[in-house]
This record gives structure tokens, sequence and C-alpha cells, in this order.
């Protein structure tokens, strides 16, 4: 048996079918490894290390090429998120109107720290770059849904809507 | 089918975010109750820039500007001022003058504005290119395929003194001249939407708003050098943008004004879409470069340029999408018309991402040469909560704070530069006399640290420095000696540094020690922080005389660092307070002292 099968066989098993068809597709296409991990982190939230290992496999590149990009950009994450994921945006205008207030207030009240995940996995905070809504500074993020001009007050009622109902 | 009413609503971000969409759907199913479908259309639209008060609602043709529309608002719209014509006045912007016709050319927000870049946004529904063209759009285009040769357009460009919007502002003609004279079997036209300054949205808006502006634009600028491929490389944090993109590119497709052949003639151009991955280095050039390659973003010295050795070592043209934004407009308009517009060196408008401490938030394009007291007391309506303008800062990270001495000076490329800003993307953060300077530049610095790529040392090394001898000035524990310290950093990473994160990372410190350099005394000296932001060099008391007894202070104290009964003065204990300041904003009798 020749040497690729084994590794396409392998690719197979930690990738879902619809991932091995985009990288089949982009495979060709110069410089396709940035626009191949926002697909894998579409699908699983992050870049698996055993996802990284089956990529490189099937674009016949280096793991040290992939893990040069999934480090250099701030997009891409190594670990998995919250089942929540905040987002506070550390933007000029957010940060002057009390960003950095909603970061240390959130991580007060979930117990965690920046990036990090809650110990049950529902929730994880993290500062990201100007979402571009300045005009409703201070602004987050919950799992895309955005609030604008929130005060450290309204962050419980906020959390409460996206506890598990237990 | 003639409507006679629109019902525009704004889907920019912030608006949208703010249930715009369920606006959107509400106000169709009223107007559909009440039996207006063919007569009344509401229209989704790209951002009308008063974002402070979104969702913004405007109906045309009377021009009702209505803010802050809720879902459950829609009804009462349609009913009262669709069918009864009668406008809802709770919900109108200046309610003082419901009584009168309320246009929005009076709103002070957008009186001194000039729109050319945003031409579109706000009055079209950016996903019907049908729109696009009812307002001229890619006339430019054929105007330029069947009536100008590529030398015609760059003349055109000259003349009209185009400059790029995104950093530098190098003219646009000569950047497209250099590329077409390069002989290649292929060149590449990218545009750069990789917006990364915190604080600056207007691409974003454009992109949201007039997606078929940039094609036309790029196509334009592949007949004019010689490209028959074009990249947008866009943030992959603005997926409202992309989408948009992405129908815009299908649509130009399936009207044969992009791909092979375009309208008939032997020109083809087609466009792909690059994801960035948030990397404010990839601002620079040659690092959005070889991120499109599928790289980490690094950049490479100059010479050679990109027009010269760009993408995979090909010809290639980068422009901003404020650059490319101008371009059908100069051409249908002609660079007479528009090269009247702005100062003797800077032409045309500037898009400005209003924001921070003023009181209209939002997107604005004024005439380049506007003055910033313009731009912050007409269009911003000056500062919020009745507080001071301390400085504006510009060009984000790589821009430098302006104090108010500079409020009447006009803004151009030239004027900026000579007082120690930029223009950059058009990030314009307004300051009050809470905010700190030196705060303020570790923040900056912080940015900048955090992106700098690691390439070269002056900015790696240099950054980190600069950042770590801020952190000390604001825990208080610096000496004057570092001031000299930090200048001597700035000056090599000016000088030295690889690309223009480097070169210009030092702007916000720089510029601070130039016109603020009292208030870094004063936390150097003094131990003081004038606004009060540096929580390491406050401290809070309870003025004993002052004190009633209240308990106020107590109550909201998050570490219980506040004691003393009910009608008896309160101590705060120094030692457990955290200094989150909460006693000092909730005591009514002004009897917490923080300094």
């Amino acid at each position: 048996m020749s040497r690729v099968t084994v590794q396409t066989t392998k690719a197979e098993e930690v990738l879902a079918p619809e991932l091995i068809e985009f990288i089949s597709e982009w495979k060709t296409q110069p410089g396709n490894l940035i626009m191949v991990l926002h697909r894998v982190q579409e699908h699983y939230g992050y870049v698996p290390r055993k996802v990284a290992f089956a990529v490189a496999d099937l674009l016949e590149i280096p793991l040290a090429r992939i893990y040069g990009v999934l480090t250099f950009y701030n997009f891409f994450k190594l670990t998995k998120p919250g089942r929540n994921r905040i987002q506070v945006c550390m933007g000029t205008a957010c940060y002057l109107r009390g960003g950095e207030d909603l970061v240390l207030e959130l991580e007060g009240m979930l117990g965690v720290g920046l990036n990090t995940v809650t110990p049950d996995g529902e929730f994880s905070v993290e500062a990201v770059r100007c979402v571009g809504c300045c005009g409703l500074a201070p602004v987050m993020t919950i799992n895309g849904t955005v609030y604008g001009k929130v005060e450290l007050k309204d962050l419980p009622g906020i959390l409460a809507q996206y506890k598990k109902a237990s | 089918m003639a409507y006679k009413q629109f019902i525009l609503v704004c889907g920019g971000t912030a608006c949208e975010s703010n249930k715009g969409i369920e606006l959107v759907a509400e106000l169709k199913r009223a107007v559909e109750a009440v039996g207006l479908v063919n007569d009344v259309q509401v229209v989704r639209t790209g951002c009308l820039g008063f974002c402070e008060k979104g969702p913004i609602v405007k109906i045309i043709p009377e021009d009702t500007f209505y803010v802050e529309v809720k879902p459950e608002d829609a009804t009462e719209i349609v009913n009262e001022h669709i069918v009864k014509g009668r406008m809802v006045e709770r919900l109108l912007y200046d309610k003082s003058q419901s009584k009168q016709h309320v246009e929005v050319d009076e709103i002070d927000f957008y009186q001194k504005q000039f729109r050319i870049v945003l031409r579109n946004c706000g009055v079209i529904d950016p996903d019907k290119i049908e729109e696009y063209i009812a307002r001229d759009g890619y006339a430019a285009l054929e105007k330029v395929l069947f009536e100008m040769s590529p030398d015609q357009v760059i003349d055109e460009l000259d003349k009209s003194g185009l400059r790029g919007r995104g950093g530098a502002g190098f003219p646009v003609s000569k950047k497209w001249a250099f590329a077409k004279v390069q002989q290649a079997d292929q060149k590449y036209m990218v545009c750069n939407a990789d917006e990364g300054d915190p604080g600056a949205y207007m691409d974003r808006s454009t992109l949201e708003g007039d997606p078929h502006s940039i094609i036309e634009a790029m196509t334009i600028a592949g007949y004019t050098i010689g490209a028959n491929k074009g990249y947008v490389y866009i943030r992959a944090e603005y997926p409202l943008a992309i989408g948009r993109l992405e129908l815009a590119i299908s649509q130009a497709r399936e009207y044969g004004l992009l791909g092979d052949n375009i309208l008939g003639t032997d020109f083809s151009f087609d466009i792909e879409i690059r994801l960035g991955a948030g990397a404010f280095v990839c601002g620079e050039e040659t690092a959005l470069l070889a991120s499109i390659e599928g790289k980490r973003g690094m950049p490479t010295p100059r010479p050679p340029f990109p027009a010269v050795k760009g993408l995979w070592g090909k010809p290639t043209v980068i422009n901003n999408v404020e650059t490319l934004a101008n371009i059908p407009v100069i051409i249908t308009k002609g660079s007479d018309w528009f090269s009247k517009i702005g100062t003797a060196t800077s032409k045309g408008t500037k898009v400005f991402a209003l924001t921070g401490k003023v009181k209209n938030s939002g997107l604005i394009e004024v005439p380049m040469g506007t003055t910033l007291r313009e731009i912050i007391f007409n269009i911003g309506g000056g500062i919020r909560d009745g507080r001071q303008f301390k400085a504006a800062q510009t060009g984000g990270p790589s821009g430098g704070v302006i104090p108010p001495e500079f409020l009447d000076l006009p803004i151009d490329y030239e004027n900026l530069a000579k007082i120690g800003s930029i223009m950059g993307s058009g990030g314009l953060i307004v300051m009050d006399e809470t905010d700190c300077i030196v705060d303020v530049a570790k923040f900056y610095l912080d940015f900048t640290v955090e992106e700098s790529c690691g390439k070269c040392a002056p900015c790696r090394i240099g950054g980190r420095s600069l950042y770590n001898l801020l952190g000390k000035i604001t825990a208080g524990t610096a000496t004057m000696d570092d001031i000299d310290t930090m200048q001597e950093i700035a000056t090599a990473m000016q000088r030295a540094s690889l690309c223009g994160l480097g070169q210009t990372a030092p702007n916000p410190v720089v510029s601070g020690l130039r016109y603020f350099r009292d208030e870094y005394e004063k936390h150097i000296i003094d131990k003081k922080c004038p606004s009060g932001k540096c929580k390491n060099l406050l401290s809070y008391s309870i003025d004993p005389v002052k004190c009633v007894g209240c308990t106020a202070c107590a109550r909201v104290c998050p570490v219980n660092a506040i004691a003393g009964e009910r009608k008896k003065t309160h101590v705060i204990d120094p030692v457990a307070c955290i200094k989150c300041g909460q006693c000092y904003e909730v005591c009514k009798f002004g009897a917490v002292i923080r300094g």
C-alpha cells in the first residue's frame, strides 16, 4: 500500500466528510492554508490537534507550517471555547467607555481568567479587537449576539439568559 | 410598479445587532397588514452612520428620521405615519422640532457632511445590484472600457489628486502607473479590507452598504494595470460584510460585469475573497500579501515594492476599501469636480469613525480640510455628560493625540503629520478629562506589542520596553530618567523598524510627551493621575465633615472595605480597598475623596 492511502484513511477517521471535500477542493489553489483553517475552525469552534495533523496530511505540508499560521493569527483558537462564548470588545472606544471593567467583572462573576473556560465548559471570556459597533460602546458579544452600551449592573441579567436551566 | 414611499431601515452592524432584522420583518408585516405593499417599499440599507441612536429608520420622500426604533414600534410607524400621515413624535430624533417638518439635512449630524464614499450607504439595498446600477453604478466601468485607455484612467486619477486612504496617503495614480508599466504574464489587484485599527469601521460599513462600488473600482483597476485577477482580503470578523460581498460578486458575474469578456469586450477580470485572521500587521502591504499566500503575515523589506514584485512575485496593486470607493465617482463626475473638494494637497473627503466621549458616535464623511472643532462639536454634538474636551486621537495605534489648541486646524494629511499624528484609516477617538493620556498610550502599546510580528528587533524589543516603562509610570515607580529612555527608544523604533507598524507604534507616546508632558510628570513626580484612571496612583478616603452616615458607600463596596454605623462617619480601609470607585460614584454628598 502506498503511504498516501494510509494517510487518507487516517484523515477520514478524524475529519468530517464535508471538511475532506472542502480541503480537496482547495488543495490545488495557491495560498489555501488560511482558508482551510477557517473552515476547520468554523466546524469545531477551534482547531483540535489531531485535526491539525489530518490537515497537514491532506494538504501534504509540514505540521510546523500549520502551527506557524495558527499561532500567528489571533482568530485561530487551539483550545475549545465555552459553550457560551463571551467576547468583550477592547477596541479604543469600548476601552474608553469601560470595556476593561466588563472583563474584570465577568472574570469575577464566572471565576475564570481571560481566555479560559469555566470548569463546567459553559462559559469562556475573551477580549477581542474592535467589533465595529463603536457607537454602542462598550460592546460585548455572546455567541455572536451583540450587546451594546453594557453596564456592569446589566451583566447578571444577560448571563442568566445563557445559564442552563437546571 | 412605482412605489410612493420608501421605509429605509439601517442594516449596519450596530443597528442589526439591535434587533434591526426583526424590525425590517415587522415593518414589512405592518405594511402588508394595511394593504400597501404596492405603494410602500421597506428597504434594508447599508449604514446610515448615526450609530449612536440606532436602529435608524428613514422615510422618504418626506425625509423623516426616526431613531432607536424597536420592532414593536413598526405597527405604529406604519399606521400613523404611512396611513394617516402623522409623524410618530416620540421616535423623532429631535422631539422639539416635531411640530415642524424635520428633514434629515437639518440634523446637525448630517449638515456638515459630504458623502462620496458613503454615497449609497443608507440609500440603496446592498443586496440588489439593480439599485446600485440605478444610482449610476457600473457607469464608470462602462466609460473606462469603451472610452478610455489605461493611460487616460491614470491621468484622470492623477488630476483628481486621490491619495490612499489607508495610511500614508500615497497618490493612487502613481501606484497604478508603476504596476501598469511592469511586464509580466500575470498581475493582481488586491483590495485591503482587513480593517484592523481598533475604533475604525468605515470599510466594514462601505462593504456592507455598497459592495458593488468596490467590485466596480477593482475591475477598473484591473483594466488599467493589466490584471485579470483580484482578491479582496477581508477580516473574518466581518461576516455580514463578507456575505454581502459574496452576493454582490455573484450578481456582478451574472450581469457580465465580472468574469470573461466583461460587457462584451476582450477584457476579463474576476474577484476572489480571502479571509484575514486577525493580525494588525497585515495592514502593511507586504504582510497582507504573505497572508493571502497562506503564510504568517510578516512584512518584507521594500523595495521591491508590491507594484513590481507582489503577490506570488507578480506586480500587484493594493488599495483599501475607502480609496477604491472614490474611484467610480471620479470617473463619472470627472477629476475637475473631485479636485475642487478638499485642500491644496488632500483632495476629496475622508470618512471618520467618530467615537469615544462624543455625544453622537457614528460614521461621518467630511471634505478634507474640515476642522476637528466642526467634526467634534457640530457633527458630534460635543462631549458627553457635560465634560470638557481633552484630546482627540486619529490614526489609532499609529497616530498621536491632538490637544485642544489644534481644534481649528484643517484636517488633511500634511497638517496631521505636522502635529505628530497621521490620517490613518480614519478612527477618530475623542477623550475627555476622565481619560488619562498615559493610560491611553499604554493601551495602544499593549495593542502594538501584541500585534508586532516579531521579525525586526526595534519593534519587537522597543515596543515591549516602551510598554514596560509606561507600566512603571502608571504604577508610580518611574523616574524622570525613564522619559528620556522612552524618547530614545521611540526614535530608534521610528528610524529602524522594518515596517509601518513599528515605525508608528511610538506615536501615541511621542505625541503625549509633546503635548501632555505635565501629565506624565504628575504621574512620575507627584505620583498622581489627574484623571483618576490609574488605580495604583489613587486612594479613596471619606471626608468626616461631609459624611452623613447614609451607608450607601458601604452597601455598594464589593469587598466590604468601608466600615461605619448608620448616621455615623464611615471609614475606608485602604488595605482592603480595590479602588473600584463605586463609593465615589454613589455618594450623594461628595464625601468620598479621590486623590
